[in-house]
């Protein structure tokens, strides 16, 4: 049973990663942007946490931790840049 | 038992990100959009973790599942902060059916996009 489990948790969050990207790419200004690549961070986040669980490999979870890391940075770092103003 | 749990936590967990993915694609402006995103992915990223940390059961992959969980809950606040204030110093237009800006009447707003 959980292997159907696995398979129907990752097909979904693989879909939240398409709609997710469907976002990005429409926009339609900066801010749009980069909360949908925040939200990109998280669903990646989650798909390697249950890879990692489904697996038994404990070592893929650092991966998620560096992931989650970087990405809140990303945003910060993002955020001050629209809010000082982008040269034309 | 364990695995009725996960199973449980796991599909709770990836039906809240879906959720926060299409309430990304369809709130109208940036900031609704935002709310989507935060509030449902920490709690779509919880359920997911609670179930990764049962399945694996082990004391390290325990404190490493409880890190990412705390470092989440910490972050993304923060980060759902400061990027609705860049967006509105940047003048991105609200939504048209914004009831309330105390910071600006409706005559100063910037124009609100219809995509």
């Amino acid at each position: 049973m959980l292997a159907i489990v696995i398979h129907t948790a990752l097909v979904t969050l693989g879909v939240a990663l398409l709609i997710a990207v469907v976002r990005l790419v429409k926009g339609p200004t900066l801010p749009d942007r980069v909360v949908a690549m925040d939200l990109i961070g998280v669903l990646v986040v989650g798909l390697i946490v249950v890879l990692a669980a489904s697996t038994q490999v404990p070592a893929t979870l650092d991966a998620a931790i560096v992931i989650a890391l970087i990405g809140f940075v990303g945003t910060v770092a993002y955020a001050t840049y629209v809010e000082r103003g982008h040269p034309e | 038992m364990i695995d009725l749990l996960t199973a449980i936590m796991w599909i709770a967990g990836s039906a809240f990100a879906l959720l926060a993915a299409v309430g990304v694609l369809r709130m109208p402006d940036v900031f609704t959009r935002m709310q989507a995103s935060t509030k449902a992915s920490t709690l779509g990223l919880g359920c997911l973790l609670i179930g990764a940390a049962l399945q694996l059961g082990d004391f390290a992959s325990l404190i490493r599942v409880v890190s990412i969980g705390a470092f989440i809950l910490l972050t993304t606040p923060v980060a759902g902060h400061v990027i609705a204030r860049a967006a509105y110093l940047a003048d991105v237009p609200l939504w048209e059916g914004t009831v309330l800006d105390e910071r600006r009447s409706v005559e100063e707003r910037p124009e609100a996009d219809k995509g």
